[in-house]
């Protein structure tokens, strides 16, 4: 009996001091896009705090951002940057503010499909906006073939394909399409899921590669690390400086540096079509959503500690998986926001 | 599957007879109790499946009326919620789902009820309720690797050469499309249909075929004459699982359908579907409007399941009066 005791008294305190080695468990949820960099950055940081957990679910930026005003999750992540409404919606039930820290930088690149084609198109500003207007038809438009001279584009139907489901992605298409198409503002705009003038849904990266790679004549959006890693063929765009420049991570953080003059202070910035010779236009950072007070300090001081790295040495593990590292004035102005978080 | 609600006759006038406590002493008005207790949650879980549903969707009610079941423009930047091409493009893929299931189904299944050896029939049933419990998202996959360039490549031209001259085969063969997806989901629904429809020609008594060969009949006469018509309810029961499976698949139907809200005559043209759109913009849907009218298209699902599950019943109930002594599944 007396040993039946002692062993109980022993696992207990077992148990004990595993209770408190792994007492911090944070949780975040939102954008799909990001999320191999965060799931890298959450395991990385908790080989050095062993009894910090983050967890991490990737339900869309949409999600992301109901769960964190809705108090559900410790944090949030999004593509596309909380709107004034959503931030008056976050203060008016918390009666604090939410704030936006950039993480890593994402472009969206046109991928195509075309029988007899394999050289790098160069599309225009107009080109892009009349494809995905449906006012450009076939491939042997003078939009077209006037950039890319010397090559030889089929009179063949255009297929449109897009996303289905709402999606990051969808959002930074729509935001650069907008900017570069009064047409395409009025009538279409910019979001998560938007009502296309033409063309078919595949669902996710993998819906619009596998349909874009299946249908003749066809061309589609995605993420640049997906058109990396699944080897397809991408365009150069033409950018505000007049310039055709392919999508790769120097291009994507030369756009985020052109943006830095004008960084607001809660980091909402789009950076599409952004100036700057050498910038990609179709590019975006991706932010995560971190309320301005915690009613647990050790949750507080835990959420700080990790933005602190993730800006220094977290920056070093983005390369390695095809993401584009934040400029060093982001860096710096970020450090100094940490502060708000109280 | 077919439930139908029958009350055990023996346990009337004998529980009656005793007093409470000695049924509860027996077990007797546990097991009652219990049951009943299970069999009410079923009717819980509905109302309050309804009920959340409707008060999800107050907004986008109030917003749109009937509109939104008569407009077809679905843009979540402007507002504007029409539920038309998603309750078309359910309906369309689940007729032509149907269409192709529903002659190959019971043909299979009156083959493996009648005609096949016994071992031939219990081995193939194995694969066909193998089939019924693949994941739909491989039927999905399935589609997309497989149905879709097929559709493209030679179905849909053969289709445009032989029948372009009606309406339904004609515009750009895209692959995917309303045709592609009501073939997906006719994949999908064949096992249900010869399984269950197997079952029910396996239990129509012998003596029914026995006499009807005593008359005279052939093989044949006798399995269409005589036994199908008399398990025709539970064939229809058949159906009508296979019809409910097509109206809610989701993940199979939006691999392939081309996600497009739009209404066509042509079968070759990409459309939608109401579940397909609530599980592609749920989780990204910006502002209350947008969440509210998924909501709603969710209501309209159930309301048109509900529908024709109703629609299924008084067929059911219509067919079995007309002499057949099988009702249920």
């Amino acid at each position: 009996m007396k040993r039946i005791t002692g062993l109980l008294l022993v696992v207990l305190a077992f148990a004990g001091v595993l209770w408190a080695d792994s007492a911090l468990s944070i949780t975040g949820a939102g954008a799909t896009f990001p999320y191999p960099m965060y799931s890298k950055w959450f395991d990385e940081y908790h080989k050095k705090n062993a009894n910090l957990e983050i967890n991490y679910q990737s339900i869309g930026s949409g999600g992301g951002i109901r769960q964190v005003t809705e108090g559900t999750v410790d944090f949030g992540a999004t593509d596309g940057p909380m709107n004034d409404e959503q931030i008056k919606a976050y203060q008016d039930k918390h009666g604090f503010a939410i704030l936006h820290f950039p993480t890593v930088l994402g472009a969206d690149v046109p991928t195509y499909n075309i029988p007899g084609v394999d050289v790098e198109l160069s599309f225009t500003q107009e080109a892009i906006a009349g494809i995905f207007l449906g006012t450009i038809t076939k491939w042997n438009d003078p939009a077209i073939t006037g950039s890319n001279k010397g090559v030889s584009l089929p009179a063949n139907d255009i297929v449109v394909v897009h996303r289905s489901e709402g999606s990051g992605t969808t959002y930074i298409w729509t935001d650069y399409l907008s900017k570069i198409s009064d047409e395409w503002k009025t009538k279409v705009g910019k979001g998560a899921s938007v009502n296309w003038p033409v063309g078919l849904g595949g669902k996710g990266n993998e819906g619009v590669t596998g349909t874009v790679k299946n249908t003749p004549n066809s061309i589609g959006y995605v993420e640049l690390i997906y058109a990396i890693q699944n080897k397809m063929p991408y365009g150069r765009v033409k950018n505000s400086s007049g310039a055709f420049v392919k999508a790769d991570l120097a291009s994507v953080t030369a756009a985020a540096a052109a943006a830095v003059k004008n960084m607001p202070d809660d980091f909402r910035v789009s950076i599409t079509d952004a100036p700057g010779k050498t910038a990609y236009p179709i590019s975006s950072f991706t932010w995560l959503l971190v309320p301005a007070k915690f009613s647990d300090a050790n949750k507080r001081d835990a959420i700080k500690g990790f933005v602190k790295w993730m800006l220094a040495d977290g920056q070093n593990y983005t390369e390695a998986l095809s993401y584009a590292k934040l400029p060093k004035e982001v860096v710096a102005k970020e450090l100094k926001a940490i502060d708000k978080i109280q | 599957m077919g439930t139908t609600t029958t009350t055990v006759p023996s346990a009337g006038p004998l529980a009656g007879s005793r007093s409470f406590l000695s049924r509860l002493r027996q077990g007797d008005e546990i097991a009652r109790m219990i049951t009943f207790l299970f069999a009410a949650s079923v009717v819980l879980v509905t109302v309050l499946l309804v009920f959340e549903l409707w008060q999800g969707s107050d907004l986008s009610r109030h917003k749109f009326g009937f509109n939104f079941f008569r407009t077809s423009v679905w843009d979540p930047i402007f507002g504007q919620f029409g539920a038309l091409p998603f309750i078309y493009g359910t309906l369309i893929t689940a007729a032509v789902s149907l269409l192709i299931a529903v002659p190959l189904g019971i043909g299979a299944a009156i083959f493996l009820a009648e005609l096949a050896p016994a071992r031939v029939s219990d081995t193939l049933e194995f694969f066909i309720d193998l089939l019924a419990a693949v994941p739909s998202v491989i039927y999905g996959v399935l589609g997309i690797f497989i149905v879709v360039p097929l559709m493209r490549q030679y179905i849909q031209p053969a289709l445009k050469h032989s029948l372009g001259f009606l309406p339904l085969f004609q515009g750009p063969a895209y692959g995917v499309g309303f045709l592609t997806a009501g073939v997906v989901l006719a994949i999908m629904v064949i096992p249900y249909i010869i399984s269950v429809s197997r079952e029910v020609l396996l239990s129509v008594p012998r003596d029914q075929r026995e006499a009807a060969l005593s008359l005279g009949a052939t093989r044949w006469e006798s399995t269409w004459k005589v036994v199908v018509p008399f398990a025709r309810a539970g064939i229809f029961g058949s159906i009508f699982l296979a019809l409910a499976r097509a109206l809610g698949e989701t993940m199979a139907v939006t691999m392939v359908i081309g996600n497009t809200p739009t209404i066509s005559a042509s079968l070759f043209s990409p459309g939608y579907s109401i579940a397909a759109v609530i599980a592609n913009e749920f989780t990204e849907a910006v502002g209350d409007l947008h969440t509210e009218s998924l909501i709603e298209l969710a209501l309209v699902l159930f309301i048109l399941t509900f529908i024709l599950n109703g629609v299924a019943r008084l067929l059911i109930v219509a067919t079995s009066q007309r002499g057949s002594g099988m009702g249920n599944v």
